[in-house]
């Protein structure tokens, strides 16, 4: 039955990843605006003729 | 209403569809209505982004009217301006937001999000759609933020920008703050209750003390970011109203989460029971879920709009014969400016060129425009409409007739806490009790057996912990918010649902309130019309946007039009056209040549002529809005009505005869003199009820315990306010006020509902038999039997009332 504390031990750092998960999702905004994400995923991705220096991500907000 | 012609449909502007009229363009075998449309494209074009017009039909914006100067944002380079728009900017980017009205399709979003494939000095945009709000990030260096501006005006997509902009406003991160809470208190009453299962079906024996000290022990780590972190805004409301010596909600609670807390640490630690930190967490996470369903509130609107919301931010000045643009703020007396068609008057001023046509709609409702002559005083706030005007200011901004209104006292205070929510004013009582008992418990027991005393103690004060009462508030305010908001009328926050309760007194603004300007009534006077004249008419006011073109356009109804040749709108007067050689006008007096007819002295007229000879006029009165009588009617019956209106007396009796006689009717009311008699009904002890639209009315708007604004687009404009009211729902206002008692009522009910949980509880733990799989149980169970009560109350409530139909499409 010790085993049970290596389970514990694995489902509760499971359990943390997933709110570290949610706490990046809210710094980034993710629950900030509901409705804009429903369209912008449908737009297609055509591949553009010249491929111009995309934009990074930049995190850096405030 | 423009008629349908199905073979018309290839004539469309493939940018904006508007009909292309005489002069379509021809470019890339796609027709134009205009250059600008064209421009529009062929800018889309040239950067390969012609997926704009595959998302959605003719999703542009006519660019006709869009022949503004260049410079007109030319302030957008002054440092000071720039560094109070931009939200951030480093030693390479800079971000900023827009708010751009226009942003209205899925096309719209593309486009604005491809800005960095027009120009490279962009490097992102991110549209929130229903903020109509859009991000721009891009390097300073190779783009100026004027630059920027003008490039979203070429696509047609004009940023917003207002005084309000200039403001520095902190970006409210209190909903992020709750849900991160809300998160954190899941995450740990999950896990806890998962340590916690083996002691509800007694397990724990079966797997050994090994476990059952590792679950508790864990449950009492986990119980930390509750207790610390999650319930934080407890602790700190709870300590506000100690230290003001008062007792609201969040001081029961904060009682309960001490007692749970300590005397689970004991019987952990000192005892080696299981403990309560499992009930703890669940406590925690239903208190946060229902703040959270009662903060839901219409972000999209916005309630807090004074006249800063609707003033531009830079004007253009003379110096010397010379235009420059300057900001506002900037702006003194004496200046002479130059405010070009659909501008704001920026300021109190006087007229220096011949003639101005003033629209005042924003302000007083009234949409016919006012004309005024060289040397009359001309009050910040209207639109000019018609040729560009010169003014010499006269008063500063802020300082105007308008404006002086937001310096009156009403803005720095909010006096509308007068009313103690429902629940503080029974926590009170609710706290003593509950205490009482504990030490009433607490006394009976010490004789006997100390750690039954201790137990019992405690156990009462966190059984009767008040979950299931503070829930009761947010839900069912929560409900109503929501139903009220399927009905078209949003509130600012839940509390003004129990202010509208306790409403008695309702006061109306008259003008474009009560009166609709779309439901006027016209009287023509004169020779009678042929069906031949009204054909002419009609093509006559269908090329016109003038409000009174608008009207005489629906009283003529379906009559055909006919096609006239030189129709010219000439604004501020009236339209001109040629028919078989002969001159037709409509318009104003003088540009009619009208001379002596008999006039009554209200409404407006407008004259028709042919060759000069004077045929008739119209005589134009605004109406009522469909249904305000009976609103009124309603209304009167419980409670005391009155109507304040800018205009004069003169209407007093027929609209008396229309409404109600009961009515107390107040005109020549300037808007301090609303606010002022709104200040009159508070000081005797009225709760105030005031209906709105301008801004004329803001300051009654904040004086009233609730404001009412009504709109027709809620999206748009409307003075700050506790409240917003789509104006098709205008009919619905004595069903709001009734719902608003109901639930109310509903919030008494459910407090009784819990009340009996806690005798029920109470009567356990005064014996001292609460155990914690009980308490497990008992907590959730009445939590969630009131939510369900709530919700199914105020729903069944709104049905009986008309606010919620069954059968939606």
């Amino acid at each position: 039955m010790e085993v049970i504390f290596i389970l514990i031990g694995i489902s509760l750092v499971l359990a943390v990843t997933f709110l570290f998960l949610f706490f990046r999702a809210m710094k980034d905004g993710q629950f900030d605006d509901s409705y804009t994400p429903s369209v912008r995923i449908l737009f297609e991705n055509q591949p553009k003729k010249s491929i111009k220096d995309q934009p990074k991500k930049s995190k850096s907000y405030e | 209403m423009k008629p349908f012609f199905p073979n018309e449909t290839q004539s469309k502007c493939y940018h904006c569809g508007e009909d292309c009229e005489d002069e379509s363009i021809l470019f890339d075998s796609k027709k134009f209505c205009c250059q600008g449309c064209k421009l529009v494209y062929e800018v889309l074009a040239q950067n390969d982004l012609c997926e704009y017009y595959q998302l959605e039909a003719n999703p542009g914006k006519s660019q006709k009217e869009n022949s503004r100067l260049k410079n007109r944002f030319d302030y957008l380079d002054d440092p000071e301006v720039m560094q109070k728009l931009l939200d951030f900017k480093n030693s390479q980017e800079s971000h900023i937001t827009f708010y751009i009205p226009l942003i209205h399709c899925a096309s719209c979003i593309w486009l604005l999000e491809n800005l960095f494939q027009i120009n490279s000095a962009i490097i992102g945009s991110r549209v929130d759609f229903l903020k109509k709000k859009v991000q721009i990030k891009f390097f300073h260096d190779k783009i100026s933020l004027k630059e920027v501006v003008n490039l979203l005006s070429t696509l047609g997509y004009e940023p917003k920008i207002n005084l309000s902009d200039l403001d520095h406003k902190a970006k409210s991160s209190v909903d992020r703050k709750t849900l991160t809470k809300l998160g954190v208190a899941g995450f740990c009453f999950g896990n806890m209750m998962l340590f916690s299962m083996p002691e509800y079906f007694s397990e724990a024996k079966l797997l050994g003390e090994g476990f059952k000290g590792l679950f508790d022990y864990l449950n009492v780590v986990l119980s930390l970011p509750i207790v610390f972190y999650a319930a934080s805004d407890y602790y700190l409301s709870a300590w506000n109203a100690v230290r003001q010596r008062k007792i609201n909600m969040d001081v029961p609670i904060v009682l309960g989460i001490v007692a749970f807390f300590l005397y689970s640490l004991w019987e952990i630690f000192a005892l080696g029971n299981p403990g309560y930190m499992d009930s703890l967490g669940g406590l925690l996470f239903f208190l946060l879920l229902g703040k959270i369903y009662q903060q839901k509130t219409f972000s999209t609107l916005e309630f807090d709009r004074d006249y800063k919301a609707y003033f531009p931010i830079a004007v253009t000045r003379l110096v010397h014969d010379k235009e420059e643009v300057i900001s506002l703020t900037k702006l003194q007396v004496g200046d002479v400016v130059l405010v070009r068609d659909e501008e704001l008057i920026p300021a109190d001023s006087l007229l220096l060129s011949n003639q101005a046509n003033i629209d005042y709609s924003f302000v007083t409702g009234e949409e016919v425009p006012v004309p005024k002559r060289k040397g009359e005083l001309i009050y910040a706030g209207g639109r000019q409409k018609g040729d560009a005007i010169l003014l010499t200011i006269q008063k500063s901004p802020s300082q105007s007739y308008l404006t002086d209104l937001w310096n009156n006292e009403s803005f720095e205070k909010s006096n509308k806490r007068l009313l103690e929510p429902l629940s503080n004013q029974i926590s009170g009582v609710f706290t003593w009790t509950v205490l009482t008992i504990a030490v009433a418990a607490f006394v009976f027991w010490i004789g006997k057996d100390v750690s039954i005393a201790v137990k019992a103690f405690t156990t009462v004060l966190i059984v009767a912990c008040p979950c299931a009462l503070s829930m009761s508030t947010p839900f069912t305010l929560g409900n109503t918010l929501r139903i009220f908001g399927r009905g078209k009328f949003y509130l600012k926050n839940a509390s003004v649902v129990e202010r509208l309760a306790l409403i008695d007194t309702v006061v109306f603004d008259k003008t474009g309130t009560l009166t609709d300007p779309a439901n006027a009534s016209i009287e023509y006077h004169g020779e009678a019309l042929s069906s031949e004249t009204k054909s002419i008419l009609k093509g006559m006011v269908e090329r016109s946007t003038h409000p009174l073109s608008n009207r005489i356009n629906l009283w003529l109804g379906k009559t055909e039009s006919l096609k006239l040749d030189h129709v010219r709108e000439i604004k501020g007067s009236g339209v001109l056209a040629v028919y078989k050689n002969q001159e037709f006008r409509i318009g104003s007096k003088d540009f009619t040549g009208a001379t002596n007819l008999p006039l009554s002295e209200s409404g407006n007229h407008v004259f028709l002529s042919v060759e000069g000879v004077i045929l008739g006029y119209f005589h134009i009165q605004s109406g009522l809005r469909e249904g305000a009588s009976k609103v009124v009617k309603d209304l009167s019956q419980n409670f005391d009505l009155h109507v304040l209106s800018g205009d004069q007396a003169h209407e007093r009796v027929s609209l008396g005869q229309k409404l109600s006689s009961d009515v107390h009717f107040n005109f020549n009311q300037s808007p301090v003199e609303k606010l002022n008699y709104l200040k009159e009904l508070n000081t005797q002890g009225k709760n105030s009820l005031m209906v709105g639209d301008g801004l004329n009315d803001a300051g009654a708007l904040q004086e009233s315990q609730v404001g009412i604004a009504i709109t027709d687009r809620v999206s748009h404009f409307s003075p700050a306010s506790d409240a917003i009211l789509d104006a098709e729902s205008f009919d619905k206002i004595p069903s709001f006020l009734a719902f608003s008692r109901d639930s109310r009522k509903i919030i008494k009910v459910s407090f009784g509902l819990s009340f009996l949980y806690n005798i029920v509880g109470l009567s356990l733990a005064v014996q001292g038999l609460l155990s914690p799989v009980l308490c497990a149980i008992l907590m959730p169970l009445s939590s969630i039997s009131v939510v369900v009560f709530t919700t199914l109350a105020t729903n069944i409530m709104g049905i009986r009332k008309g606010l919620i139909h069954l059968n939606k499409h």
